[in-house]
């Protein structure tokens, strides 16, 4: 089913709601299983329990057995997930964190990934995989890592990493519309955030697109995802001693807005990525090479990446603040890169 | 559930009592910790299921290894780490069994043979194995326990180490620590069979259940898988049924639980019961009070040494990360 199929399904009447991050994740969930009959909502925990962060939260209530919990098996809840979209449904299966997909790679990278291409188009996986990552303090080595690079680096698979409260929303119904299979990789720092105004029930947009959040003239940076709060609160304050930073969010890595970077890297002429994921074969690394091949005589210095080191992530909150980027990180990076 | 054959007098069982009481203790601590955000991050506690990892770790000699859980605190003290090195992990400590690397969920303990809680739900029962295939060319006679949870036995890895191990006859001991709940889904509804141990029939290892709030039921049981598995009989899976009386996590809401259901396990959890046991061997409730208040002062103890002990180092958070760093 198309994007505009969709639409014409109902009037599109603009409203708003008070919401935070997961009660956005968990408006456009109870949006798609109203309008989508296809869709089918699974995993640990969301139903009965309404999800262990309450994303989904009364959608098991509401609708009866699309709704329900799965045993702790990630590879069958996958594996069902595509074989159940290739026969007409468009499931939308939480893993409960990113960290927890490693047991069932197989199922997103040989076989969802698979899928369409290989049969040229005559199967497809409209299937939503949604799941969080990132660190918080406290958390283990086992559930604070960042793997959206790994993700992007499987050719046929959409990733999106919403940031804002009302891509949380919008995102997630993209994703839900989009006929390829994707993945959503929320953060849960970010779920319990203030409620801001979220416009919903407005028109399914296209994945794909990244968002300028700060206009600027000195220095492009990237970033994506929680991490976007610390680069903001740096462009601020470097604000203050005169350096404008234009910042981007990316949102989807894929499909790559390469066009928006670029036009922002050849109007500042400088270019930095911060991301939380480690430092080698992070996504900044693609994008740092993307810039160079296509902007190299735009640029007045050399790119920089603020990234986590190479190294597992420590429990203690004081050690990961030593490795995780932190505003003073990103504004000293940029000051750097502005003076060079 | 099979019957404990195994004798015991009182003195045996307030040992026992003792050290259930120094795991609920420490249990008690974290979650106060965890309240005034001391620590930081999910803590999973094992209140109520003291008498799985007392009557099992007290089945196994010191050369055995353990791969536990992250709701592990408990199966590490039992294993012999002390309790000032928990609280020092919980807390970021320098001496704390990994200086806050590992944290809450995923702290072990080289010295103990204490191979690691682990944060990923099933991924201990492969890792068992290895110890077991080590002590095949090495002669020790090491047993490799691992328990994991009641959820967890959905989990394919759990499978895969069952039938690895009975294929080759591996000395391990799988204990399923069944207290009905993965997080927030109760485990009836998630099997067709929940009568878990009948799984091992299928891989053809001995599967057997016991009462796993009766720490003497759970020794015996895992005793004889034990000297099974050391005279080279193979594996053998426990499923020890037990309740905990905490939320999944500190904060959790509990609103998948039935009514009356925590209320009713409060009277039969291993505590209570054991009290109740040595007073029918004649041990009063005055000296079962001495035998909890010196379990509290141990804890209390540990408690301030790990909070006066020095934060770990950030300037060496790098290190470790392979051999010649
Ligand atoms: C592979 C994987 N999937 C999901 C989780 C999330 N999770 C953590 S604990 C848990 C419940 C486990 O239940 P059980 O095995 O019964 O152990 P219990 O917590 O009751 O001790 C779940 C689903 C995880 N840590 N790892
Ligand atoms: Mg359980």
């Amino acid at each position: 089913m198309s994007i505009t199929e969709h639409n014409e399904h109902r009037p599109v009447t603009a409203e708003t709601a008070d919401l935070s991050y997961v009660l956005a994740v968990n408006a456009a969930l109870r949006r798609a299983l109203d309008e989508v009959p296809e869709v089918i909502l699974y995993g640990e925990d969301v139903a009965k329990g309404g999800g262990i962060f309450g994303a989904t939260r009364g959608l098991a209530s509401a609708f009866g057995d699309r709704v329900f919990d799965t045993p702790i098996s990630e590879s069958a809840i996958l594996g069902s997930a595509l074989g159940a979209a290739m026969l007409g449904r468009r499931p939308v299966v939480e893993i409960m964190w990113i960290d927890f997909a490693l047991v069932a790679l197989d199922q997103i990278v040989n076989q969802i990934a698979n899928t369409a291409y290989v049969s040229r188009g005559r199967w497809r996986a409209p299937l939503v995989i949604r799941t969080q990552q990132g660190h918080l303090p406290g958390a283990c080595a086992q559930h604070a890592q960042n793997l959206e690079a790994m993700f992007a680096h499987t050719p046929g698979l959409r990733v999106g990493l919403p940031y804002t409260t009302q891509d949380a929303y919008d995102m997630l119904l993209s994703a839900v519309h989009c006929d390829d299979p994707v993945l959503i990789i929320e953060n849960r720092s970010l779920y319990f955030r203030e409620r801001v105004p979220v416009a919903v029930n407005g028109p399914v947009q296209p994945i794909g697109a990244a968002a300028v959040r700060r206009a600027g003239s000195d220095a492009t940076v990237v970033a994506w995802s929680a991490v976007l709060a610390e680069v903001l609160a740096a462009a601020d304050e470097l604000s203050g001693e005169g350096i404008e930073i234009e910042v981007i969010d990316l949102r989807w890595l894929n499909p790559l807005d390469e066009a928006t970077v670029f036009a922002s890297v050849r109007k500042t002429s400088r270019f930095a990525v911060v991301h939380e994921a480690n430092l080698t074969g992070g996504f900044g690394g693609e994008l740092v090479a993307r810039v160079a091949e296509r902007c190299l005589g735009d640029l007045d210095a050399a790119p920089r990446r603020v990234a986590t080191p190479d190294l597992r992530i420590p429990a203690a909150p004081h050690l990961q603040q030593a490795v995780i980027p932190q505003v003073a990180d990103i504004t000293a990076s940029l000051r750097q890169l502005v003076s060079e | 559930m099979s019957e404990p054959r195994e004798t015991f007098d009182a003195d045996d069982l307030r040992e026992l009592h003792r050290m259930m009481a120094v795991l609920r203790f420490l249990e008690e601590r974290v979650k106060e910790l965890r309240l005034a955000e001391e620590v930081r991050g999910s803590v999973h506690l094992a209140l109520g299921q003291e008498a799985v990892a007392v009557g099992a770790c007290a089945a196994l000699a010191p050369i055995d290894t353990l791969t536990a859980t992250y709701r592990g605190h408990g199966w590490a003290a039992a294993k012999g780490v002390p309790v000032v090195a928990i609280l020092a992990e919980l807390l970021g400590k320098e001496i704390g069994t990994n200086g806050g690397r590992g944290g809450s969920a995923y702290l072990s303990s080289a010295d103990h043979l204490f191979l690691g809680e682990n944060s990923i739900v099933g991924a201990g029962a492969p890792i068992a194995l290895g110890p077991a295939l080590a002590s095949r060319y090495d002669g020790s006679g090491r047993v490799s326990l691992t328990v994991f949870g009641d959820g967890a036995i959905n989990q394919g890895s759990v499978s895969e180490a069952f039938n690895f191990a009975a294929a080759f006859a591996l000395p391990v001991v799988f204990v399923c620590e069944n207290n009905g709940l993965s997080e927030l889904t109760r485990i009836d509804e998630m099997v067709a069979d929940d009568q878990l141990w009948r799984r091992a029939g299928g891989f053809g290892l001995p599967g057997v259940r016991i009462d796993g709030n009766d720490p003497v039921a759970v020794r015996t049981a895992v005793r004889e898988a034990v000297e099974r598995a050391r005279a080279g009989g193979g594996p053998s899976l426990v499923e020890a049924m037990t309740e905990r009386i905490a939320g999944h996590y500190i904060g959790d809401h509990e609103l998948y639980r039935r009514p009356g259901e925590v209320e009713a396990a409060l009277t039969r959890e291993p505590l209570v019961r054991s009290r109740q046991r040595l007073r029918e061997l004649g041990v009063s409730d005055a000296d079962v009070d001495d035998v909890e208040r010196g379990a509290r002062d141990e804890v209390d103890a540990a408690t301030a040494t790990a909070r006066d002990a020095e934060l770990s180092q950030s300037s060496t958070v790098r290190e470790h990360m392979y051999v010649d760093h």
